[in-house]
């Protein structure tokens, strides 16, 4: 017997699985919340005579346009701030996110290494204690903590973490999350700044896109790669790229990949339903035209990428968390 | 940092003689604490309290719905005890915890010390913690007492008794790694020069003892787990970090089940097989079909698998018949029984209610004893007769004369002190120590444990849920240079 293959190591308990897979996906969530608010308080410098709804759109991408307006009524940079950051009645919140992080944390630190547990613990307990919306001269910088501390503990998971079963499950966790924020950063502003054809073209038009590229860090890379900034090559790079570590193809190849070192599976074979569908989803990617996306509603498109990620998510629950009790006894030696 | 103005008082210190000389054992500390800045050791204290937060090294208050989570309060004074005392505690320990074994495995057999009436049958009748369930049961290696953290004090008289057994689910070790962690953040140097003995080998100890007492069909490489009743029980950092230190599973009842009389965990891949259970749950939420019904906590099965010999529980269920306050006053007289020799540590003279003679004893001396109800723990349902009121006098006579049974009272003892920092200077906080003795093939007793501080002034109780914190603990491996020593 070679206790060296993976798939002879101890497997995760379920709900083992399932706490780091949330402990991934909550981390990335805290994050991307941090990063539309610093973007949106960037343009808002740029363009300031914009009006009032330059936030409204951030409440959108997180798909709880209701519950704030029924709460808050016009979104302006306060109130949006407060509720994507510091509500704790809103489950996406980033304090939300970071107190469900560690909750997940907290139920499986015998599972993740000390240094992931305590950076997690130190990123609740400093927004715990900021407890209001910062003076705007620490704006900026609080939520550049936030996205540093997310990539600390990023690094500290990758360094100090074996990579086993339960290490992919964190990162399926946080890749898929963050395919589904790109997409849905992207489908925002996209329908924002298309209706207005008089803007194509302008500086308006450069400095909205450049924000959408800067929100996902990769304005740089983008610049590198295309030059100029036009709405196709923007769509392209964020959905299609390989290469770029927050484009939703690179996301969901690599999310293929820990999904097929949890059950062993090779690549382009499958066993579970999961594995089919997230194939499926990969390989849509692969062979996907930019022009053809555009044309048949980028929109329509998007909504459905973020359709398949969900069916995605509930299959892995049924092929891994929730387990039937019954017929399930494998013999110890394989 | 001046030590000039601390006092001694009327109660034995562990670090300063009658005189108010140092002890030789503590003198290298103390020469080390002189040395600090003033205000240096608040500092010290200050950043190692936020490091217990940041490592999240915390317990839930009971009834607190916010989810309030504490520090267990930490003091940067240690213990020390110096290598002769320890031995002499060892061997007191190691002889106790074999007797009271033997005991345990007696009840749930033949009861022979029951019918050579060293013991009156109607005690263990009437014990809360005896289980019938466990009677014709064989536990592997005949250990039913695997991990003990027994409660010591010592007296005015100097003398160290024992005070309570804690055979159950006894809690603590963790904290007493993490002080020991804490201190030589602290102390480098006192360390280097003292030969304190190492703690850090308390998992690998536990790994083994759980190990040794797998199923005979078990492989070669047991499979291990620790069950927690989850993240909300106040212990929980403890059992997820013995847990992440012997490196196996943290379980929840909800991630067992028993198929064939065989225990498996819920795994991504299915079932695997679960050989050596290390339960951090009481016996009556272990299993709803043996014992609680209403039990959520537990694995239906669980028990009859256990009867079956197919997992081990550790520690094993109904000992905590020997947890019994009124069958802890019988000890001597198991060790006598048993094993044919006098007790090495004394207990605490203890008057048993439901002897006539000894409550009439009782009920005239309230204002002067500590009454204790038989099965408690943690510091409840207790009276410490000076520091009480008439009216909470009378109260406990009138429970006492309702259930003598689950009374007993012991003279109030003066337990020793140990400088503690208060504010910005040293005063004297009452201590106990709780070793930690495991019982696999070998009985292994970890150096020191983990000392639990009064840290309110002039209260006794040390738990904390009351008040109460911790210090680490030193053995020393040599004795320092002195005459005369005692023991």
């Amino acid at each position: 017997m070679n206790q060296r293959a993976l798939n002879v190591a101890l497997p995760s308990l379920s709900r083992v699985a399932d706490s780091v897979y949330w402990l991934g996906r909550y981390i990335e969530r805290a994050e991307n919340v941090a990063r539309y608010i610093e973007v949106n308080l960037n343009l808002q410098m740029d363009l300031p005579l914009s009006p009032q709804h330059q936030w409204q759109p951030l409440i959108d991408i997180s798909g709880e346009t209701e519950d704030f307006q029924k709460r808050y009524g016009l979104a302006g940079q306060g109130n949006v701030i407060h509720y994507l950051a510091y509500d704790i009645e809103n489950p996406n919140s980033i304090i939300s996110c970071l107190r469900f992080a560690r909750e997940n944390a907290r139920s499986v630190r015998e599972t993740i290494s000390s240094e992931m547990w305590t950076q997690v613990n130190s990123m609740y307990l400093q927004i715990q204690s900021q407890n209001t919306t910062p003076e705007p001269e620490r704006l900026l910088d609080t939520f550049r903590e936030i996205r540093l501390g997310s990539h600390l503990f990023q690094g500290v998971t990758d360094a100090t973490m074996t990579h086993n079963e339960a290490w992919h499950f964190l990162r399926l966790g946080r890749k898929l999350e963050r395919a589904d924020k790109t997409s849905r950063i992207l489908d925002v502003k996209y329908f924002m700044l298309l209706p207005s054809p008089q803007d194509v073209g302008t500086p308006i038009d450069d400095i909205h896109w450049s924000a959408v590229l800067k929100s996902v860090s990769g304005f740089e890379m983008y610049r590198k790669k295309y030059g100029r900034i036009t709405p196709r090559e923007v769509v392209d790079f964020l959905v299609m790229d390989r290469d770029f570590p927050r484009a939703v193809h690179y996301c969901i190849c690599c999310a293929n990949e820990s999904l097929h070192a949890i059950t062993g599976t090779a690549i382009g074979y499958f066993q579970y339903r999961s594995e089919q569908l997230m194939g499926q989803l990969a390989s849509d990617l692969d062979y996907a035209s930019t022009d053809a996306v555009i044309n048949g509603g980028l929109h329509e498109y998007l909504d459905g990428l973020q359709g398949k990620m969900n069916v995605i998510d509930t299959a892995m629950r049924e092929d891994f968390i929730a387990r039937k009790k019954k017929n399930q006894t494998q013999s110890q030696s394989q | 940092m001046r030590l000039e103005a601390y006092e001694t008082g009327e109660f034995h210190d562990e670090m300063f003689d009658e005189s108010g000389a140092a002890r030789p054992e503590a003198r290298l500390l103390l020469e080390a604490v002189r040395g600090l800045e003033d205000g240096q050791l608040q500092r010290c204290q200050k950043a190692a309290e936020r490091r217990l937060v940041e490592l999240g090294i915390t317990f839930n208050v009971y009834g607190d719905t916010t989810g309030t989570e504490r520090i267990f309060p930490f003091d940067l004074i240690p213990r020390i005890l110096r290598a002769k005392e320890w031995d002499w505690i060892e061997r007191g320990l190691k002889q106790r915890i074999r007797a009271l074994n033997l005991f345990i495995d007696d009840i749930y057999h033949d009861q022979k010390i029951l019918k050579d009436k060293v013991i009156p049958e109607e005690v263990i009748r009437s014990a809360i913690f005896y289980r019938p369930q466990c009677i014709g049961l064989n536990p592997p290696l005949g250990v039913w007492c695997h991990i003990t953290g027994t409660d010591l004090v010592r007296h005015s008289d100097g003398q160290i008794y024992v005070l309570e057994d804690n055979l159950r689910v006894p809690s603590g070790v963790s904290y007493m790694l993490e002080n020991r962690d804490l201190m030589k953040r602290t102390f480098p140097r006192v360390f280097e020069g003292l030969r304190v003995r190492p703690v850090d080998d308390y998992p690998s100890n536990l790994l083994e003892t759980l190990e040794a007492i797998a199923p005979h069909a078990a492989s070669e490489k047991p499979q291990v787990v620790v069950l927690t009743p989850g993240m909300y029980n106040s212990a929980y950092f403890e059992h997820s970090f013995l847990a992440q230190k012997m490196g196996v599973p943290l379980v929840e009842g909800r991630d067992l089940v028993v198929e064939n009389d065989t225990v498996y965990m819920l795994t991504t891949k299915g079932l695997r097989k679960v050989d050596v259970i290390y339960r951090r749950i009481d016996d009556d939420f272990l299993d709803p079909l043996a014992f609680r019904a209403d039990s959520m906590l537990g694995v239906p099965g669980l028990v009859k698998a256990y009867h079956a010999g197919n997992v081990a529980l550790a520690n094993a269920p109904g000992n905590g018949v020997a947890d019994d306050k009124v069958v802890y006053a019988y000890v001597p007289d198991m060790i006598r029984y048993y094993l044919s020799e006098e007790a090495i540590l004394p207990n605490v003279p203890t008057f048993l209610c439901w002897r006539d003679t000894d409550r009439q004893h009782v009920l005239q001396n309230l204002d002067k004893l500590v009454v204790k109800a038989a099965n408690e723990a943690g510091g409840y349902g207790m009276l410490i007769g000076p520091h009480s009121t008439v009216a909470e006098q009378e109260e406990f006579g009138r429970r006492i004369e309702a259930h003598p049974r689950e009374y007993i009272a012991q003279p109030t003892l003066a337990l020793s002190r140990v400088p503690t920092l208060i504010g910005d200077h040293l005063e004297g906080r009452h201590v106990d120590l709780r070793p930690y003795i495991l019982y696999g093939k070998d009985i292994r007793i970890v150096p020191g444990g983990l000392t639990r501080v009064a840290l309110r002034k002039h209260s006794l109780v040390v738990n904390s849920s009351q008040g109460g914190g911790s210090k680490d603990t030193w053995v020393l491996a040599d004795e320092p240079e002195m005459e005369g020593a005692p023991q």
